[in-house]
């Protein structure tokens, strides 16, 4: 109960920094299709990657700056913590394709 | 359209000995059972290659087959129950299985990089084969909604294997 009542504070007293424009983004994958293939968000943002195959996949950065794991049918969070426009794949299903453009 | 079924039927024949050259039409508890058959070969194949294979993408490439075919496999084991259909074995199948235990053992003859060649080009074969069924035979004969959009799953995930098995193809060489 107190470490809840401790957040509760600590967030009214602003002692917890919480990016002004903080988003979260919803990437589905589904029948081996990456929805939506292009996207833009900012530093700081969530993404909410869903895994609705029963096929394991991952997301990952064809410049290396993330490497998702998505286990079948999970949702996995993830934030963006470099900017760039980054072209990413699924390693098991390399025509899972999409683009994620992360502004600054 | 009867051009395109005999050539497909022709080309399986030469490349899994005539395993689906059933002309019959064949019923949705025999489908279930070759598509399940054909799931367990690959699986059988990939289970050799990690422990044969010695290039590093061959490996990962079987591991990839071992973990989505277990997957469709269990979809297709989850949706027979619950239509409550019991897979029939038929020629098709069993022709695809002697063709399969041949292969297996042609290929456990072999070691180091011609054995990752054999395995990734009989890999691309045998989607090929299998995903021309899936096109011109299984899914138009599957009567059940389910089985037949669990068809056109199983085709889409194979035809990426059969992509991924020619580009890894393309390297080794």
């Amino acid at each position: 109960m107190w470490p809840g009542r401790h957040l509760v504070l600590a967030l009214a007293l602003g002692l917890i920094a919480v990016p002004a424009h903080a988003a979260t983004i919803q990437i589905v994958m589904e029948n081996l299709v990456v929805a939506p293939a292009e996207i833009s968000a900012r530093v700081g943002d969530t993404i909410e990657w869903v895994n609705k195959d029963v096929f394991a996949h991952t997301a990952t950065a064809r410049n290396g700056d993330f490497d998702v794991n998505l286990p079948p049918k999970k949702t996995v969070t993830s934030v963006l913590n470099k900017a760039g426009t980054v072209e990413y794949y699924c390693r098991f299903h390399p025509n899972m394709k999409a683009v994620l453009k992360i502004e600054p | 359209m009867f051009l395109r079924l005999s050539t497909a039927v022709a080309a399986l024949s030469l490349l899994s000995g005539a395993a689906f050259a059933q002309a019959a039409k064949p019923t949705d508890p025999q489908i279930a059972h070759i598509a399940y058959t054909a799931g367990v070969i690959d699986i059988n194949a990939a289970k050799q290659a990690m422990t044969k294979a010695s290039n590093k993408e061959v490996k990962a490439f079987a591991q990839d087959m071992v973990r989505d075919h277990e997957a469709v496999n269990k979809q297709a084991l989850d949706l027979v129950k619950k239509l409550n259909v019991t897979p029939e074995d038929n020629d098709t199948s069993k022709a695809l299985s002697k063709h399969a235990t041949d292969k297996l053992a042609e290929l456990n003859k072999l070691s180091g990089a011609a054995y990752d060649k054999a395995y990734v080009a009989n890999e691309v074969a045998y989607h090929k084969a299998v995903n021309s069924a899936l096109e011109t035979q299984l899914i138009p004969s599957a009567n059940n909604a389910e089985l037949k959009s669990l068809l056109q799953t199983g085709l889409k995930i194979f035809q990426g294997h059969q992509q991924h098995a020619e580009m890894v193809a393309a390297k080794l060489k």
